[in-house]
C-alpha cells in the first residue's frame, strides 16, 4: 500500500466515524425542539454518549439548536463539566473543598498522582484512569472524599487508595431500590 | 383531589405502618450516607433478616445530619421508641439484628439514643444528646425522619399545609405574612425574603418566573444537598407557595450536577405532585396554575450569582451582568423573576403552616429564625446542623461539635466559603447572625463552616481560596479576573518562601480594588478570606515573609524533615515508605534524609512508630544530624 492508498484510507475511516458520530448524536436530538435554551441540557445528553464532546457532535448540536458553532464552543469551553478529550475507563475525582483540603486531600491527590504517573486533569496512555479534581461534593462532614465511577469513598487515607483502586473491578452489588 | 382527601390517604397510609406489628427500620442513604457505607448496611440488613426469618420493613431516609456517626439505622420495634445506631459495620448489624431483631436485647452499648414516647433503661433520649439539644430544625424538620420518595410521608407530617392555608388567602396576605416572619434569604446575601417578592409581584407583566437557586458551589457546604435529598417536598411546596404570592406560572430549580441523587428525588417528587393534583394547571381546585423544570448545572461557580443562573437557563455562558435592572423586572427571557435559594424555600413552607409570630420567635431582633450550617473540618461531631440565628460560635463547635479532635488547639473559624472570611478564638463567643459576622469581616454565607486547628496554616487557606475564585472568576471583569491572580502569585510566593517585604501591602491594595473593580458578588468578596486572615493571622504572613516559616508547619516548601539520631532506632521503617528514596540507612544504624531528594510528603514522618517518633518535622529552626548512618545510640 503506498503512502497515498493509506491516507485515502485514512479519511474513509474518519468519514464512517464521523457519520457514525453524527448518528448517535442525532439519536439524542429526537427528544429536544431545536431551541436555545436547550444547548446545554444537549451537550450534557451529548456528552452522556461519548463521555465528552466530539467536534463533530459540537457542529451537529450548532445547527440543530441554530446557535453559532463559535457560540456553541464558548459555551462548553465555559463550564467545568464539559470535556474534549476522551476520558478513561475508570474516572477518580478528588474532592478539593475546603473540608478536604485541611482534612488532607492535596496528599491524596500526591498520592494518586504518584500512583498513576498522571497529573490532575490527565487521562492514562492505555486510557485506564482519568484524574480528576472537582470543587466540592458535599460530603465534607466524611472528609477527605474521593470519588471512583460514581461510588464516593468517605474518610480516604492515602494509605486506603490502592485497596479502592484494586477493588474496582469487582461488581459492586447494591440491594434493590438502591 | 383537595387537600383534606390527601391528607386523610395520607394518614390512613402512616396509621396503617404505624398499626403494623412488623419492626421498622429506617437507613439514613444521602450521599453521606453511602460514602460511609450505608449500601453494606443496607446488603447486611436484607441477608441478616431473611436468614432468621424476621418480616420487617425497611425504608431509606435522608440525612439526620449526625454524619460523623454515619451509617446510621433506626430501628422501631412495635409499641417501643426508636433505637438509633451509629459507626455500624456489617458485623454490628448483624449483632443488632440478632440481639434486638431476633432477640429483645436494645443493645444499650451500641446505641446512641432513642426517639418517640417511652424509655429504654441505659439508653440516653437522642435529642437529650449535646449534639442535638441546643439544636432547632425547620429547614431540616423531615430529613431522616421520612421517606423523602412518597409524598405520602411529607403530606402526614403536615406537608402542603402551608400551601392550603396560602390558597385561603390573597397574594398580598402571603407576602405580608413572609414579611412577617423577618425571613431573610438564606443564601448568603441575607435580604429580606418578602420585601423581594414584593418586588416581583409588584413589577408589570403576564408572565413572570420564579428560580430555585440549588447550585450549591461553596466548597465545604452541603445543606442544600441534604434537605433536596432528605425532604425535595419541603422545597416544592415553598416554590408553590412563592408562585401563588408572586403570580409565576413556571419555575425552574438550578441544580447541581455533582448532586444526582438530589436531581433523582426532585424529579420524582415533581411527578408525584402531579399525580395528586399540586402540579398543573388548576392546583388543588384552586385555578391556580404552576409548572417546573430542573436545570442541571453545569460546573461554574459563578451560576449561584443571579444574574449569571438566569443567563445559564437560557443557554448562554454562565456570566453576571449588571443590575439594575433587577430580576424582580426583568430577568430570566426578560420576565420578572424571584431567586431564592433551597433553604430559604424550605422555611416558606414551613412559616407558612405555623405562622410567621412562630417563626419570627426564633433568632435575634434583626435576624430571624434559624440556620442550617455544614459543620465540617476540625471538629469531632461533624454534620449538618440548624441552630437559631445568635448562638454563639462557641457553643457550636464545642458543644454541638464536641470541640478539637485530638486535644489539639482551636485556631479559626471560616464562614461564607470563598466569600467569606477566617475569624480567631476571640470571637468563640461572638453570636452567630447576618450583622455580627459581617462586622467582624466575614459573611454567614450559605451555611459552611469550617473549623481549623494548629495545624492548619491560615495563609495556606488563604491562598486555597484564591486559588479557586481565580479557577471560577468567570473573566468579565478585570480587577477580578487579573488581580485574583495577582493576589494567588504573591500567596504562593508568601507559601513558597519567596515573599519579600511590602507583600502584605501589596495583598491589601490589591483586595481593594478587585472588591471594588467587580460587577458581582464572586469578586466583590473574593478578597475577603486574604483581608480576615491579615487581620487576624499578621503574624502568621510575617513570620513566612520575614523568617521563612510556617508556624503551623503546613506549607511544605518552609517545612523539613529530619531523623533525630538520639530517638532512631534503625528500623528501617521510614527507608522503605520513602517515594524518593532519599532516606539512608540500615539495620540498627542512624537513618539520615536526604534534603535534596525529599519531596516532604511526610511517608517518613506517619511510617515512624509512634513511640518512637525520630521523624521530626521544623520549619525555620536549625537541627544537627550526622554525616554518614551511624549506629543507633552510638552518642551514649
Amino acid at each position: 500500500m503506498s503512502m497515498v492508498e493509506a491516507e485515502r484510507g485514512g479519511q474513509a475511516v474518519a468519514r464512517r466515524d464521523e457519520k457514525d458520530i453524527i448518528a448517535r448524536v442525532n439519536r439524542v436530538l429526537e427528544r429536544y425542539r431545536g431551541e436555545k435554551a436547550e444547548l446545554i441540557p444537549v451537550l450534557q445528553q451529548v456528552q452522556q454518549v461519548f463521555g465528552y464532546l466530539p467536534e463533530e457532535a459540537m457542529s451537529r448540536v450548532a445547527g440543530f439548536t441554530g446557535v453559532p458553532e463559535c457560540t456553541v464552543f464558548g459555551v462548553a469551553t465555559f463550564y467545568a463539566q464539559f470535556k474534549f478529550a476522551p476520558l478513561g475507563r475508570n474516572v477518580i475525582k478528588v474532592c478539593r473543598g475546603t473540608g478536604c483540603y485541611v482534612k488532607g486531600a492535596p496528599r491524596l491527590l500526591d498520592e494518586l498522582e504518584k500512583l498513576l504517573g498522571i497529573k490532575d486533569g490527565e487521562t492514562t496512555p492505555d486510557l485506564e484512569y482519568t484524574l480528576e479534581t472537582v470543587a466540592c461534593f458535599g460530603s465534607c462532614a466524611l472528609a477527605p472524599v474521593m470519588v471512583v465511577n460514581d461510588r464516593v469513598y468517605g474518610r480516604v487515607t492515602p494509605d486506603k487508595i490502592k485497596g479502592i483502586l484494586g477493588l474496582k473491578d469487582e461488581p459492586v452489588s447494591l440491594p434493590e431500590g438502591l | 383531589m383537595d387537600y383534606r382527601e390527601l391528607k386523610k390517604r395520607a394518614v390512613a397510609q402512616r396509621e396503617a405502618a404505624e398499626r403494623s406489628d412488623r419492626p421498622r427500620i429506617s437507613i439514613g442513604t444521602g450521599t453521606c450516607g453511602l460514602a460511609a457505607g450505608a449500601a453494606d448496611i443496607l446488603k447486611t440488613l436484607h441477608d441478616e433478616l431473611k436468614k432468621r426469618g424476621i418480616a420487617a420493613d425497611i425504608v431509606q431516609v435522608g440525612c439526620i445530619g449526625l454524619c460523623y456517626t454515619e451509617p446510621l439505622i433506626e430501628v422501631v420495634k412495635p409499641g417501643k421508641p426508636s433505637v438509633f445506631y451509629g459507626n455500624l459495620t456489617p458485623g454490628l448489624t448483624a449483632e443488632i439484628v440478632r440481639d434486638y431483631l431476633a432477640g429483645d436485647n436494645p443493645r444499650p452499648d451500641l446505641a446512641l439514643g432513642t426517639r418517640g414516647e417511652g424509655e429504654i433503661a441505659g439508653i440516653p433520649r437522642l435529642f437529650d444528646l449535646p449534639v442535638l439539644k441546643p439544636q432547632v430544625r425547620i429547614a431540616l424538620r423531615n430529613c431522616g425522619n421520612i421517606d423523602p420518595a412518597d409524598i405520602n410521608y411529607y403530606i402526614a407530617a403536615g406537608g402542603y399545609e402551608g400551601l392550603n392555608r396560602a390558597f385561603g388567602m390573597s397574594r398580598q396576605a402571603v407576602i405580608d405574612e413572609i414579611k412577617k416572619s423577618g425571613l431573610r434569604g438564606r443564601g448568603g446575601a441575607g435580604f429580606s425574603t418578602g420585601l423581594k417578592w414584593q418586588f416581583c409581584h409588584d413589577a408589570a407583566g403576564d408572565q413572570k418566573y420564579i428560580i430555585c437557586n440549588a447550585d450549591e458551589g461553596d466548597p465545604g457546604a452541603f445543606m442544600d444537598r441534604a434537605v433536596l435529598e432528605g425532604d425535595p417536598h419541603a422545597v416544592l411546596e415553598g416554590m408553590l407557595i412563592g408562585a401563588y404570592a408572586i403570580g409565576a406560572s413556571e419555575g425552574y430549580i438550578y441544580v447541581r450536577a455533582e448532586y444526582p441523587l438530589a436531581i433523582e428525588r426532585l424529579k420524582a417528587g415533581l411527578e408525584q405532585m402531579e399525580a395528586c393534583g399540586l402540579l398543573g394547571d388548576d392546583i388543588l381546585g384552586s385555578g391556580f396554575g404552576f409548572r417546573v423544570h430542573i436545570k442541571e448545572g453545569a460546573g461554574a461557580f459563578v451560576c449561584g450569582e443571579e444574574t449569571a443562573m438566569m443567563a445559564s437557563i437560557e443557554g448562554n455562558r454562565g456570566m453576571p451582568r449588571s443590575r439594575p435592572p433587577f430580576p424582580a423586572q426583568s430577568g430570566l427571557w426578560g420576565k420578572p423573576t424571584n431567586i431564592n435559594n433551597v433553604e430559604t424555600w424550605a422555611n416558606i413552607s414551613a412559616i407558612m403552616a405555623r405562622g410567621a409570630d412562630w417563626y419570627a420567635g426564633f433568632g435575634t431582633e434583626k435576624s430571624r429564625g434559624t440556620k442550617t450550617f455544614a459543620l465540617v473540618g476540625k471538629v469531632n461531631q461533624t454534620g449538618l446542623i440548624e441552630v437559631p440565628m445568635g448562638i454563639k460560635l462557641r457553643d457550636v463547635i464545642y458543644g454541638i461539635g464536641g470541640g478539637i479532635p485530638n486535644d489539639k488547639e482551636f485556631k479559626a473559624v471560616q464562614t461564607g466559603g470563598p466569600s467569606g472570611g477566617c475569624l480567631p478564638a476571640s470571637f468563640l463567643d461572638s453570636p452567630v447572625d447576618y450583622e455580627s459576622l459581617a462586622a467582624a469581616g466575614s459573611i454567614v454565607g450559605s451555611g459552611g463552616m469550617v473549623v481549623m486547628d494548629e495545624d492548619t496554616c491560615m495563609v495556606d487557606v488563604a491562598r486555597y481560596f484564591l486559588n479557586f475564585t481565580q479557577l471560577e472568576s468567570c473573566g468579565k471583569c478585570i480587577p477580578c479576573r487579573w488581580g485574583t491572580r495577582q493576589m494567588l502569585d504573591i500567596l504562593e510566593d508568601i507559601c513558597g518562601g519567596r515573599g519579600r517585604p511590602g507583600d502584605i501591602d501589596l495583598l491589601l491594595e490589591l483586595g481593594e480594588a478587585v472588591k471594588n473593580g467587580s460587577l458581582c458578588a464572586l469578586g466583590g468578596t473574593a478578597p475577603n478570606p486574604v483581608l480576615t486572615t491579615i487581620r487576624y493571622f499578621r503574624e502568621e504572613y510575617e513570620a513566612h515573609i520575614d523568617d521563612k516559616r510556617c508556624p503551623a508547619m503546613a506549607c511544605k516548601a518552609l517545612t523539613t524533615y529530619y531523623i533525630d539520631a538520639d530517638k532512631c532506632i534503625g528500623c528501617g521503617r521510614c527507608a522503605s515508605v520513602c517515594p524518593s528514596e532519599a532516606i539512608r540507612g540500615g539495620k540498627r544504624l542512624v537513618h539520615i534524609i536526604d534534603q535534596e531528594k525529599c519531596i516532604k510528603c511526610g511517608s517518613c514522618y506517619d511510617a515512624c512508630p509512634a513511640k518512637i517518633q525520630a521523624v521530626t518535622k521544623v520549619s525555620g529552626e536549625p537541627f544537627e544530624v550526622p554525616a554518614e548512618p551511624v549506629p543507633v545510640g552510638g552518642k551514649d
